[in-house]
């Protein structure tokens, strides 16, 4: 069945972006495109700039593209000739009004999925591109409200919501706390030096899905591991400041998150089941540090429980039985490599799995990522809107549980099915494995 | 006839070596370049490049139809494959090529029957319609299309042309050889300097992205 | 610093508690940690459902009424035990089994002055926000409160907070700067975007932070009154024990280097460079530093080992006399000791602080090996293989080491000849 297609307001206001550009100068963009271009920048935009030849065989790869009647605009190739093209044959003598709708081009038109990257014959980096744009908007000033919050939460706080030390420490302890009713002593130890692995999370989960933490509990506890969550900043792993240009605070939440594990002398750092979470931690904000790779082992939560099921830590006491199907997220998938393993994982759990095609790292991205969704309610039907494709996509497979192993998937993918009215229920591999694995020390 | 012979000993003698000065010149001071630049202000990509996983990258890239979006577009595909492979193997094996070669230097090698590099000829400059066709009909390349794009197809696809004509005497030979040899060198020399360098570049995008792809992201790029 | 001299350096070994035992008596008994001369073990111990105690050396403490909560228990460098806990939704810090007066809606982020005299903790009460150092709240409160620290002395305490409200997403207000830095709760006169990781001089009359001036200019901050420069970014501000002036790691245009009151220090510059320190002794300084993208080592005055690490380095430390660096050095996921520029050559699944000898002639370090723990002098393993150890200490003439450990479950204090190692 074709899903219809959702039309959206092409004129939507944003304070954020309002409000910037109301205080952008010429001089201020001239000065900030002189220290991105001419200080920040190098071989690789040059190179990716002098090379895309526009034979647009990129557009296919862009969900946008496909699930807007294929508005020519939204081709990969289109958003940087309507954004960095620009920028650089003006060399930066670009209106303040231009920034803005650079700015929403680069945060709202583009979820940094690069998808685009494998339809490119030359492999440019069009993600890349659209980054140093958002770099450009940061520093002019002129970023969307939502996520620019979001990245001051970040930097106060160096996690995504705000959440204020104690609230953190209290949720553990209630979760903790929970837990006790199905194992009695279930723990989630906090601070506990030398411990195996440090198990870390975003913002999000002790927020508002704080169910997760308990099922997590319970995994930690029912596979006998030595683990523990750092008690201090450092226990969030995400990174919009990543996603708003502010490499700063980006290396800074990534500094803090690693260190935490040093400081607690854990051997790896096992993250939740995040997307962006880990593109900060293994490819951004590390590589800003100048760790070439994680300094500290870090895996994502597929990886995790690809090894507890593997290993026979956990164990299935009876396959879910409901149809499922798997959103392959882009940043552990195409930027990690665990489809096989989050296959291995899901037919382990459940008796019948069934495909959405594209697959593995050909999937569409889910609209929400690259900090997308974070820009908040001004841009949600746009984003449903130009995501039709994926929700076909979903549809198509008929299935009833939606798997995404990722927070903005999750959220995204929610958003869309409820839009166009696809019937499934979406669901972390967490939910699922809590629900089918054996508990022991079950009272 | 004198002004012709004048003019087709200054296209094919001096302009000739002028042009490759600027072709060789050219590229070695382009590629030179980016590596500056790496080497100033990206020294981290050494870090991550692997010649495995470059050459995985490449390979895909080469073969045709061994990538997915090659395999999605098979007239693209097919065009472009024949269109590149054209423009870069066909010049060294066009017999009159071969024989200026030999006349020039002395030694040779086998040339492709005239009839063969005929047809080729004649493919290069269908598939440089095609090209202007999607250029003028497809609405996501029509977009990204600026008048250099045009330009530059018409730089690449003029010694196919006037060659093809020259070959075939319509009209004036001479006129066609001269303006073929002239059009080939115009487009020796806009390779580094115009969009032509993805020639020179594409090599580079390539295996990085490729190795970021391979060593750090364990996924395919292709 | 706590004076290990007058600790038992005689007794070779002490069976001081067998933890198995513990384990019979409760239902379940939570890590352990053990005082600074390694007479007492202590752990939280559930006692019934929701309750829980403490117990040190098999003994559990006699309190009125068991907790609902307890953790964060430590002992503090005097060798006192501290634990949080709380009862009815009331917080407390109990301190040898005694709790303090003062009654918290939530407390965490336990501190120590250097001799345990001072025990602060953060607070929170009515959603309100502020440090309290033994038993004595600040008597103002902030609406939130992060980055706290304690002086060494333990008369100053230390935190960012925020100064005006926040609505939800208010970010322009937010970038006019809603934040400063309370010192005994008394905000510094002039608010910045951000306040970040804060140090005391010596004497703690004197407090320097890092700061963000908008979302672009980094800086440091003394005293309320920024630096004259603004850099790309900036870490944590430490003082120079002798000179009190401030030092810290900026980045430039090209690179990363060390400032000393708003004035460029090293001539060299580098990927990275954090955690500087400065021996009292001998005035030398060293940091953490990134030689070149993914190179980790230590740079002492400017210049960088030949040594590189690739994942990281962690936990330098300046000899007694400060003519020497050692470190933890981190390549390919196996752990090392590094003593000036020289790695130990032992491979460990990890490897804690390590601790020179007084003498500054012997480095010591806890390290886990396929699974066990152990304590290593200069490279050489000690002869057991033990569930847990704690970190060794030196005794003052530097010729024994104390060692502190867990083996079959039971607890053992020894005190072990440096030359048997």
């Amino acid at each position: 069945m074709a899903l219809p297609y959702i039309e959206y307001e092409k004129n939507i206001i944003d304070q954020g972006l309002e409000t910037g550009t109301e205080r952008l100068t010429k001089e201020r963009i001239a000065k900030v495109v002189d220290k991105v271009i001419g200080g920040e920048t190098g071989a690789r935009l040059k190179a990716y700039v002098d090379t895309c030849v526009h034979c647009g065989l990129c557009s296919d790869a862009c969900h946008m593209y496909l699930s807007t009647k294929r508005d020519p605009k939204l081709t990969p190739s289109a958003k940087v000739k309507r954004t960095m093209s620009v920028i650089l044959a003006k060399k930066g003598n670009v209106s303040p009004a231009f920034i803005k709708k650079a700015s929403e081009i680069a945060s709202t038109e583009c979820n940094l999925c690069k998808r685009c990257v494998q339809y490119c014959p030359f492999g440019i980096d069009i993600a890349y591109v659209m980054s140093v744009v958002r770099r450009i908007c940061h520093l002019c000033g002129v970023t969307p409200l939502y996520i620019q919050d979001t990245a001051h939460s970040h930097s106060v706080t160096q996690n995504q919501m705000w959440v204020k030390e104690d609230e953190w420490i209290d949720t553990l302890q209630w979760q903790e706390e929970d837990s006790r009713e199905e194992i009695p002593d279930c723990r989630i130890p906090l601070d506990k030096e030398g411990a195996d692995f440090m198990y870390s999370v975003i913002g999000p989960e002790p927020k508002f899905l704080a169910q997760l933490l308990y099922q997590t509990a319970i995994i930690f506890n029912a596979a006998g591991l030595n683990w523990t969550m750092p008690s201090f900043p450092g226990w969030d792993n995400s990174d919009m400041a990543m996603f708003t240009g502010d490499s700063e605070i980006m290396g800074r939440n990534k500094r803090f998150h690693y260190e935490a594990a040093q400081r607690l002398k854990v051997k790896k750092i096992v993250m939740g089941e995040c997307g962006h979470a880990f593109r900060a931690a293994y490819d951004m904000g590390n590589r800003w540090v100048s760790w070439a790779m994680p300094p500290v082992p870090m895996v994502h939560a597929i990886e995790f429980y690809y090894d507890l099921l593997k290993s026979g830590k956990i164990k299935v006491k009876e396959k879910y039985k409901k149809s499922v199907t798997l959103h392959d997220p882009c940043n552990t998938i195409r930027g990690r490599g665990l489809h096989e393993k989050a296959r291995y994982v899901i037919n382990e759990l459940c008796e019948n799995f069934i495909e959405m095609h594209p697959n593995r790292e050909h999937n569409y991205c889910c609209n929400a990522g690259g900090g997308v969704i974070n820009c908040g309610p001004p841009f949600k039907k746009k984003r449903v809107s130009t995501n039709r494709i994926k929700a076909q996509q979903c549809a198509d497979t008929g299935a009833e549980i939606l798997i995404t192993p990722c927070h903005n998937c999750h959220s995204g993918m929610e958003d869309i099915i409820g839009d166009y009215g696809v019937d499934m229920h979406v669901k972390f591999i967490n939910d699922i494995m809590y629900e089918v694995m054996e508990k022991p020390g079950l009272e | 006839m004198n002004n012709f012979n004048g003019i087709y000993n200054f296209v094919s003698g001096p302009l000739v070596w002028l042009a490759f000065i600027i072709f060789i010149g050219g590229s070695i001071y382009r590629i030179r370049n980016l590596i500056v630049l790496v080497n100033k202000k990206e020294r981290y990509i050494y870090t991550y490049m692997s010649l495995k996983y470059s050459l995985r990258s490449i390979m895909h890239w080469i073969i045709p139809f061994a990538t997915v979006n090659w395999r999605k577009r098979p007239l693209m595909t097919i065009t472009t494959f024949i269109f590149h492979a054209g423009l870069v193997i066909m010049p060294f094996f066009v017999s009159a090529h071969v024989v200026m070669f030999h006349n020039a230097w002395g030694f040779s090698w086998p040339s492709l029957p005239e009839s063969f590099t005929d047809t080729v000829t004649l493919l290069v400059i269908i598939c440089s319609i095609i090209f202007l066709i999607r250029r003028l009909v497809l609405r996501e390349v029509k977009f990204l299309t600026d008048a250099s794009d045009f330009g530059v197809l018409l730089i690449t696809a003029a010694p196919f042309i006037t060659g093809f004509l020259a070959y075939h005497n319509v009209g004036s030979y001479h006129f066609w050889v001269i303006l073929h040899i002239l059009s080939g060198e115009i487009m020796l020399v806009a390779i580094p300097f115009t969009k032509l360098s993805h020639m020179l570049y594409a090599v580079f995008t390539r295996a990085y992205i490729g190795s970021e792809f391979g060593k750090v992201r364990h996924a395919r790029d292709w | 610093m706590t004076d290990t001299a007058n600790w038992d350096w005689e007794t070779k070994e002490k069976l001081v508690s067998d933890l198995n035992e513990w384990k019979d008596s409760y239902n379940w008994v939570e890590e352990p940690y053990v005082s600074p001369d390694g007479e007492k073990i202590a752990a939280i111990v559930n006692t019934d459902e929701a309750e829980f105690n403490v117990c040190e050396n098999g003994k559990a403490w006699e309190i009125e009424e068991p907790f609902e909560k307890a953790y964060s228990l430590r002992y503090s460098p005097d060798g006192r035990l501290i634990v949080l806990s709380a009862a009815d939704d009331e917080w407390k810090p109990v301190v040898d089994g005694k709790p303090w007066e003062t009654i918290f809606d939530f407390i965490w982020d336990l501190k120590f002055s250097n001799d345990g005299k001072a025990i602060a903790v953060a607070s929170q009460t009515d959603t309100e926000y502020c440090m309290a150092v033994n038993d004595v709240p600040w008597e103002d409160s902030y609406t939130f409160m992060t980055c706290m620290i304690l002086s060494a002395d333990g008369k100053k305490s230390a935190s960012s907070v925020q100064t005006i409200p926040l609505g939800q997403a208010e970010v322009f207000k937010f970038q006019e700067g809603a934040f400063t830095a309370a010192v005994n709760g008394v905000p510094w006169d002039k608010n910045f975007v951000n306040v970040w990781n804060m140090a005391f001089n010596a004497d703690g009359s004197s407090l320097a932070a890092e700061v963000r001036h908008n979302l672009y200019d980094y800086t440091i901050v003394v005293d309320g009154k920024p630096w004259n420069t603004v850099y790309g970014c900036v870490w944590q501000p430490i003082f120079h024990p002798n000179t009190n002036a401030v030092i810290a790691p900026v980045k430039l245009k090209d690179g990363w280097t060390l400032a000393c009151d708003d004035n460029i220090l090293w001539d060299s510059r580098f990927t990275q460079v954090w955690q500087q320190m400065v021996s009292k002794e001998s005035e030398k300084i060293a940091a953490i530093v990134a030689s070149s993208y993914g190179k980790w080592t230590i740079a002492v005055d400017g210049k960088p080992w030949n040594i590189t690490f690739g994942d990281m380095v962690t936990d330098a430390v300046f000899s007694p006399d400060g003519s020497r660096v050692a470190c933890i050095g981190t390549d390919k996921e196996q752990y090392t000791i590094c003593d000036n520029g020289n790695a130990w050559d032992m491979k460990c699944d990890m490897v804690w602080k390590p601790v020179f000898s007084p003498d500054g002639n012997k480095v010591a370090a806890k390290i886990d090996k396929n699974g066990k723990r152990t304590i290593a002098v200069d490279g050489r393993l000690w002869n057991k293989m033990c569930d847990e150890v704690w970190e060794p200490v030196f005794s003052p003439d530097g010729s024994k080491i104390l060692c502190r450990s867990v083996e079959d479950g039971k607890y053992y204090r020894r005190i072990i000849p440096v030359n048997e190692f």
